[in-house]
């Protein structure tokens, strides 16, 4: 107890940076299950592709440690177009693949789920194997830097180098943690103001609310969820930068863990509830900074869970327990 | 519509045909053939079938393996298949059995392995009830979510715990009892055509650390009990109860069901399997730590349910045979095999929605939709 006194400021902060990465990944849970009323599952992989394209952008660019102002600005922006399209792409690709064909058959949620951790499996794997598919195609000369030792971590160079902005509390608070906290509220405030007012996002919040009524209202139900798995993976390749520039290291498997904490910031919020997404990231992140501070960091994941199963328990709904549908414009 | 029904229907009198002349034979007959079979299923290992053997690692305890899938599969069937409950965690249970058996002989107490197993099997259950009560009152999909978080409870708390041996885990785990009763030969195949090979055999009841084969006579062993256990339990009142709950619950609870009660009944039955077959697994290792209790093996467990056809007990069995045989079995393409698992998981999700062998009501269930389709059609038209 007396450690997270003493380092509370610390804890915050931390505990904000890693839960505004949750909160990113938790919309693309969120949208598609407003929508589709299913988890997807493989979602945490598009946010891992996300942290990939972030990574090899910057190793195709030249980026490292120590380059000028202007220079870093131009490396991260290309990081985010990176990892926005390619998480995007792989978003609605998975959709193409694995979810479409199951709607046309009427299947039930249950088998949703198991295409659904089968083309987790596949996504994992490919990128797990890429230095044996880059051989397969005889490139594996020139791609060498980026396909070698694929099961092992990948660490992007130091491009922002931390520094102390100011200090709370006896934490130095760096410019990374303020701009992966502030942006990531930014791109939320955006995608909450895509959904209120455009016309696609008044589609999202037709198709939760009501499916076949918005298909009778003259909603094109399979565009809106394809639209809504992009913007979904947009987020989730957002999500990736942030993770990159804070954590900086990814791997093929980089992203199950995450995943599943991002999903518990999902329910802990309220799922199908964007704002709740936002809120259940930080309380995440925080609770899980927290915790840990209390008991021991061995334990972080734990408290993750058990905070979960007890919002569950007591408040099944999540904290803001309002659905997609239901946003007001 | 013609479509549709008509490709289902050009398949089934060939099924249908097989199904009835199996039933139509007398009974002694049946019999013969169930016996037939299962000394098959018992002289597997020894058998050497070429191409079916996995060349590299011990077949026997291949085999093994395959046991523990089929009986944590026929354990998931109750919870996923019959009462219709979304378990990601069942690793959780498995992990329980084991390490409740890794504490009792080994870190803790020495106690006789006829002992810890049946204690194994009540902690199981106990905690399926710990777990059960108070999440089988939120919803459905959310149920998943709180399960999946409990098997990576169980398993932070594994390696974090010093008193459960921390991320080294336990070892030593004793054998069972011995009893050698006889020896049996084994095939041998090298010459093109089997020969007995009377040097390379199998003690019966003899559990040693080089030779599986008897532990897979354990686990079949088991299997058909547990089997058993099911068949009795799922034509009584209680698995009539579980389907309705399945089906509809409000109807269910309407009608006078306590659905709730056999919810947590089949939560914890389930547990109990599940904790048998952890308890399997940590006799057959003699060591266990929490890696091998990754929460990838709950969504194994979840494949070969689904993947088998969810609700029916053969069904699951073949699943659980593909999900716990073919990566054995193809071992040259180790770095391939999730790959190749994931494609086909995917694929049968398409191609075949209702698992390998769906349960005999759905079928049913299908063609009578398929009829009140037709039959609504041809209202709509005329």
């Amino acid at each position: 107890m007396q450690n997270l006194i003493d380092n509370f400021f610390s804890y915050t902060i931390t505990g904000l940076t890693i839960g505004a990465v949750y909160a990113l990944v938790a919309l693309g849970y969120t949208l598609v299950y407003g929508v589709l009323r299913l988890i997807n599952f493989a979602h945490s992989e598009v946010f891992m592709y996300g942290t990939f394209a972030a990574l090899w952008v910057v190793m195709i660019l030249g980026g490292h440690p120590g380059a000028g102002v202007g220079q870093v600005i131009f490396w991260v922006a290309m990081m985010f177009v990176a990892a926005m399209a390619m998480s995007g792409l792989v978003a609605v690709l998975l959709e193409r693949v694995a979810y479409r064909p199951l709607r046309k058959r009427n299947a039930p949620p249950l088998i949703a789920l198991i295409s659904a951790i089968g083309a987790s499996f596949v996504l994992a794997e490919i990128m797990g194997l890429r230095s044996r598919i880059a051989g397969w195609v005889g490139l594996d000369d020139t791609l060498r830097d980026y396909v070698r030792n694929s099961r092992n971590n990948a660490g992007l160079p130091t491009i922002i180098q931390p520094q102390p902005i100011f200090t709370i509390g006896g934490y130095h608070v760096t410019n990374v943690d303020i701009f992966v906290i502030v942006g990531a509220i930014a791109i939320m405030v955006i995608l909450d103001q895509f959904v209120k007012r455009s016309r696609l996002g008044r589609g999202i919040r037709a198709v939760a609310m009501d499916p076949e009524a918005a298909a009778l209202m003259g909603v094109n139900r399979d565009r809106v969820i394809q639209v809504t798995f992009l913007v979904g993976g947009i987020m989730a390749g957002a999500a990736a930068v942030f993770y990159m520039l804070k954590i900086g290291i990814t791997r093929y498997d980089a992203g199950f863990i995450l995943g599943v904490k991002a999903f518990t910031a999902a329910v802990l919020g309220g799922i199908g509830n964007l704002r709740g997404a936002l809120l259940g990231g930080f309380v995440l992140g925080l609770a899980e900074n927290y915790g840990s501070a209390v008991v021991g960091s061995q334990w972080k994941d734990v408290v993750a869970f058990v905070l979960l199963v007890l919002i569950l328990l007591f408040r099944p709904t999540g904290l803001l327990g309002e659905s997609l549908g239901k946003a007001r414009a | 519509m013609s479509t549709p029904t008509s490709a289902p229907a050009a398949r089934k009198p060939a099924t249908r045909g097989f199904k009835e002349r199996v039933d139509h034979l007398p009974r002694s007959v049946k019999i013969v053939l169930w016996v037939l079979f299962a000394l098959f299923l018992f002289l597997l290992p020894l058998l050497n079938i070429p191409f079916i053997t996995t060349e590299g690692s011990d077949f026997g305890g291949v085999l093994f393996t395959v046991a523990t899938y089929v009986l944590v599969a026929l354990g998931l069937n109750i919870v996923v298949g019959y009462a219709g409950l979304l378990d990601l965690g069942y690793v959780g249970f498995y992990a329980v059995g084991a390490y409740t058996v890794g504490v009792l002989t080994s870190e803790h107490a020495h106690l006789s392995w006829v002992v810890v197993v049946p204690i194994a099997i009540v902690v199981a259950m106990v905690s399926g009830v710990i777990l059960g009560a108070p999440t089988l009152r939120v919803r459905g999909d959310y149920l998943a979510i709180v399960t999946l978080g409990f098997g990576e409870i169980v398993r932070l708390t594994l390696v974090n715990s010093q008193w459960l041996g921390g991320a080294q885990g336990i070892s030593d785990i004793p054998k069972p009892p011995s009893a050698e009763l006889f020896e049996v030969p084994s095939l041998d195949w090298s010459s093109g055509a089997p020969v007995v090979d009377l040097d390379t055999t199998s003690t019966f009841l003899k559990f040693g650390i080089n030779d599986f084969v008897p532990y897979y006579w354990l686990a079949l062993g088991i299997i058909g009990l547990v089997l058993l256990f099911d068949i009795l339990v799922k034509s009584s009142r209680v698995g009539r109860a579980w389907e309705a709950t399945r089906e509809d619950e409000d109807a269910a609870e309407l009608m006078g069901v306590p659905t709730f009660r056999f919810k947590l009944l089949a939560f914890a039955l389930g547990a109990a399997i599940g904790g048998l077959s952890g308890a399997l697994f940590a006799t057959k290792a003699g060591f266990i730590s929490p890696d091998s209790f990754q929460l990838l093996l709950s969504i194994l467990f979840l494949a070969a349910v689904v993947v088998g056809g969810a609700g029916n007990r053969w069904g699951v069995i073949v699943g659980a045979i593909v999900v716990g045989y073919f990566p054995e079995r193809f071992r040259d393409f180790a770095d391939f095999r999730v790959l190749v698992f994931g494609l086909a998981l995917m694929l049968l999700a398409i191609f075949r929605p209702q698992g390998l062998l769906p349960p005999r009501r759905t079928v049913r269930a299908k063609r009578a939709d398929d009829r009140q389709a037709v039959l609504e059609e041809g209202e709509a038209s005329a």
